[in-house]
């Protein structure tokens, strides 16, 4: 191996033994852990960024923790920081000694579509007045496509995330939430602020379906199992109120 | 050597950042800076921050474009790795530049990547011929893809190699003169590495090609010991600028006169009131040298 790949090597596996014999000085290994140190410590403070409420919820030290192991596993492979931690969800997941909260994995996935969303491309949106002219023409407004914002997302899932995350702003009571109770929400950013919006199960099965590019009466369609009565008018008004829809596409 | 426009887009732009004191952009000064517009020389930003498609970044660094000028500063190209440089990062790169427009282009005599793993740290060198080489080759790519010439940062380090067979500030000169491309001077860097492998500081600054200086990095480093029991200094961003740098800073206006001049904070950023005292501190060195000449 080249110097630079015996320095990398040695870099990433902290029980590794520094390769001294690149170095000059007596002091080597003790210099070479300021790199070292440099390497974690920079990259856990990029995860802490990104993941604060998993980093409240389990605390600084087990965080830091989870962090080198996750670090060793999975460098950055690019130097957009900003990207790094893509998969630590699915880390969170696997990670046993994490095991007694289940819910940790889907709250570090709220975090990342909460990056995602802030950094996510601008762009021109549909105005109410250009809905509006469809809510006129029923027929038209069933097979009507809509294009939702960069960054936009809904997150499903069996635990309480929504309300977990709130809790730790500061907004509702941690003791109150049922660790058993399912939450879907909306991510987006409407103007330069990343919103949180939570949602019924019906209406995240809809916005999904909108988002998959199904047409206005086939997203109905798939979130009738979910609810019967459903009504599509709450969720196309909290889209066109957030400024979600970028296009329409008439069939 | 060769020679490049400072800019071959907007030739109207100035090409230089002014010789007065920067800051360091963080998203917490946005919009205070944008509030109360202190007077500033010009804001420095990391690119890789800004390699987002939309969003706040992008919306306060160019609400802040209109009233400073720029320096865009890397820390994620690896021009000292024995690889190839990263084709979609230096187009990623281009693609900022273009859109801001920036007065200056910066990056560091370092290496952070191996393989597909990006390191994030500004990694030591080998100096001898074969790295030489090399940086050269990498900062002909760079300043060929962005067509414009671009400063190097001298290194803070903590190891050297016995493989080494130039000196640091030869090969830096070396660089410097086989690619054209400016230096910026970290003068605390200076002073940390110095300190960390016994150099003199007269003759690393001597043996500098102090005329190609077109911006002065100013930091905190943290003091720590190896385990051999000596001081072994830390370039960790994190503390105010130490008497000794501030020392060293003056001594090197004196050599060369007024240049632009970044105070440096990135880690325990404090409010920008503490910050703003330090351009000001590096501001008043700057208008005294001025007058002197």
């Amino acid at each position: 191996m080249n110097t630079q790949a015996l320095f990398s090597v040695a870099l990433l596996a902290p029980q590794a033994a520094c390769p001294s014999e690149l170095f000059a000085g007596d002091a080597a290994a003790s210099r070479f852990a300021v790199y070292r140190n440099n390497v974690f410590s920079s990259l856990t403070a990029a995860l802490s960024d990104s993941y604060p409420v998993v980093e409240q919820l389990v605390g600084s030290a087990f965080f830091q923790a989870m962090a080198r192991v996750f670090i060793e596993h999975s460098p950055p492979r690019s130097p957009v920081l900003v990207n790094y931690g893509q998969d630590f969800a699915d880390f969170i997941d696997r990670f046993e000694p994490a095991a007694s909260l289940p819910y940790l994995g889907d709250v570090a996935r709220l975090e990342r579509l909460r990056v995602e969303a802030y950094h996510a491309a601008d762009c021109p949106v549909i105005s109410a007045q250009a809905l509006g002219a469809y809510l006129q023409q029923p027929e038209q407004l069933m097979q009507l496509r809509m294009k939702l914002r960069p960054g936009l997302a809904v997150l499903t899932s069996k635990h309480p995330v929504y309300s977990l995350w709130t809790a730790h702003q500061g907004i509702g009571d941690l003791a109150s939430i049922h660790l058993a109770q399912a939450e879907q929400l909306l991510v987006l950013r409407d103007g330069l602020e990343v919103l949180l919006l939570p949602l019924p199960s019906a209406s995240a099965v809809f916005i999904q379906a909108l988002q998959r590019g199904e047409g206005f009466a086939d997203a109905v369609v798939a979130a009738l199992p979910l609810a019967p009565e459903f009504d599509a008018g709450p969720s196309l008004a909290l889209l066109i109120r957030h400024s979600a829809i970028t296009e329409l596409e008439p069939s | 050597m060769r020679t490049f426009p400072c800019n071959r887009n907007t030739q109207a732009r100035a090409c230089e950042l002014p010789a007065q004191a920067g800051l360091g952009l963080k998203p917490a000064f946005f919009e205070a800076l944008l509030s109360s517009e202190p007077a500033l020389g010009f804001v420095e930003i990391h690119a890789e921050n800004y390699m987002v498609d939309g969003g706040p970044f992008h919306h306060y660094l160019g609400l802040l474009r209109e009233r400073y000028a720029l320096s865009i500063h890397g820390v994620g190209l690896s021009i000292g790795a024995d690889a190839a440089l990263d084709a979609l990062h230096l187009q990623r790169l281009k693609t900022l530049l273009d859109r801001y427009q920036p007065e200056s282009f910066s990056e560091h005599l370092a290496w952070s990547t191996h393989g597909p793993c990006f390191l994030n740290d500004l990694l030591p060198l080998q100096y001898d011929q074969a790295s030489l080489d090399r940086v050269c080759d990498h900062i002909d790519q760079v300043q060929h893809t962005l067509g414009r010439r671009m400063l190097l940062e001298n290194p803070a380090t903590y190891l050297q190699f016995r493989g080494s067979s130039l000196e640091e500030p030869q090969f830096i000169n070396e660089v410097i003169r086989r690619t054209g491309c400016g230096l910026l001077l970290d003068v605390c860097n200076i002073h940390v590495s110095c300190s960390n492998h016994h150099w003199s500081i007269a003759d690393y600054l001597h043996a500098l090609p102090l005329h190609a200086v077109g911006e002065i990095h100013l930091a905190g480093f943290s003091e720590d010991l190896d385990s051999s029991g000596e001081q072994l200094l830390i370039d960790s961003h994190s503390a105010p600028i130490a008497q000794a740098v501030w020392a060293l800073y003056q001594q090197v206006l004196e050599m060369i006169g007024p240049v632009a001049t970044l105070i440096e904070r990135d880690n325990e950023v404090p409010a920008l009131d503490v910050l703003l005292a330090e351009a000001g501190q590096a501001q008043r060195l700057l208008d005294r040298q001025g007058a002197r000449q």
